[in-house]
């Protein structure tokens, strides 16, 4: 039986419509993760899967810009 | 290795403490998340997983969950009064917490918090299992719930009237100034933005470092203290809805020792859709 780990763990944080973000990836066994949070406070609101780290970081962010969109900022 | 605390308990446990624990029959490992694809993809081996919104939140009744229930989920995850739990998550282990929080009021003995979380546990490339495991069921007999672990509202609106208790809240300084209503990228779950009168803003994360274990006990003396927060008088941490609070509470009560510390679980969430209640920003 294979043991599975994270492995090819990354974390950068990059903006993202002014938002800072944190984008975290890893593999675990054939399929990439990749997990979006804001930076503060902290919460994931975005992730998704793939075969490959950039299919599985495009599909994250698309989802994370799309939520981020929605977020208003008040005077 | 566990950590002791301040005062005087075993509370916290790291990720090589619990990769030596794997097999041992006296604890019980459990992934406590928001999102449970999380737990789904792989998880500690032979960790049980908890969702935070169906299994520790009532689902009709805004509410932790009743005492019948706790007992049938500690039952069913092989969970003794004897047992030794060992808890961590997603989100920086904030579910973790108020399932500790939560495993507290219902007066579980020996609960602990894996320091670093789910987060720690993955960047250390440690072994990983996507098997569910099945442990044998378990009679648990809770305690009656120590409410003095926990705020309501009332208690809270005293509060800001007589400023006998420090309120900490524990959102980002853009939650805490009502420019923004809930975290980036979450939905917005209030009608108002800003803070309860009085309170002071200490974020849940300046009580981590960047793996996302605990600071030091001496360097959160420094943070609270810094603060004015000190463990002389009582103290309500808040957040939006009681999760990140439930992170900074262990904080105060477990690993400062602080004798007086409640979550308020209502948080801004409450407070914040209130009509006429009093807001500072």
């Amino acid at each position: 039986m294979t043991t599975l780990r994270a492995e090819e763990f990354t974390r950068r944080r990059i903006e993202l419509l002014g938002w800072p973000i944190v984008v975290e990836t890893y593999r675990i066994g054939e399929t990439y993760y990749c997990t979006i949070s804001s930076e503060d406070p902290g919460a994931r609101f975005a992730r998704a899967a793939g075969p490959s780290r950039d299919e599985a970081e495009r599909i994250a962010l698309a989802k994370a810009e799309r939520w981020l969109g929605q977020t208003r900022r008040r005077a | 290795m566990s950590t002791g605390t301040a005062a005087g308990q075993n509370v916290l446990v790291s990720t090589d403490w619990v990769a030596q624990h794997l097999n041992d029959v006296t604890v019980r490992i459990v992934e406590v998340d928001v999102d449970t694809a999380a737990y789904d993809q792989g998880h500690i081996p032979n960790a049980v997983g908890w969702n935070w919104t169906t299994e520790l939140c009532d689902t009709l009744v805004r509410d932790i969950i009743p005492k019948d229930r706790f007992e049938a989920l500690m039952g069913r995850s092989g969970i003794g009064p004897e047992t030794t739990v060992v808890l961590y998550g997603d989100n920086n282990n904030w579910f973790a917490a108020w399932a500790f929080w939560q495993m507290k009021i219902y007066g579980h003995q020996d609960v602990r918090i894996m320091d670093g979380g789910r987060k720690k546990w993955l960047a250390e490339g440690r072994e990983l299992s996507t098997e569910k495991p099945s442990p044998a069921a378990a009679t648990y007999k809770a305690k009656e719930p120590d409410l003095s672990l926990r705020a309501f509202l009332p208690e809270v609106q005293e509060a800001v009237k007589q400023g006998r208790a420090a309120l900490v809240d524990v959102r980002s300084p853009q939650e805490f100034t009502g420019e923004i209503l809930a975290p980036p990228g979450l939905p917005e779950t209030c009608q108002r933005g800003g803070h309860i009168p009085g309170a002071k803003n200490i974020p849940w994360g300046k009580a981590c470092n960047e793996d996302g274990t605990f600071k030091s006990p001496e360097e959160l003396r420094k943070l609270y203290e810094g603060a004015g927060v000190t463990p002389d008088k009582p103290v309500i941490a808040y957040c939006r809805i009681g999760e990140r609070s439930s992170h900074s509470w262990f904080v105060l009560k477990y690993l400062l020792g602080y004798p007086d510390v409640k979550n308020y679980d209502g948080s801004w969430t409450e407070w914040g859709n209130l009509v006429g209640a009093p807001v500072e920003r």
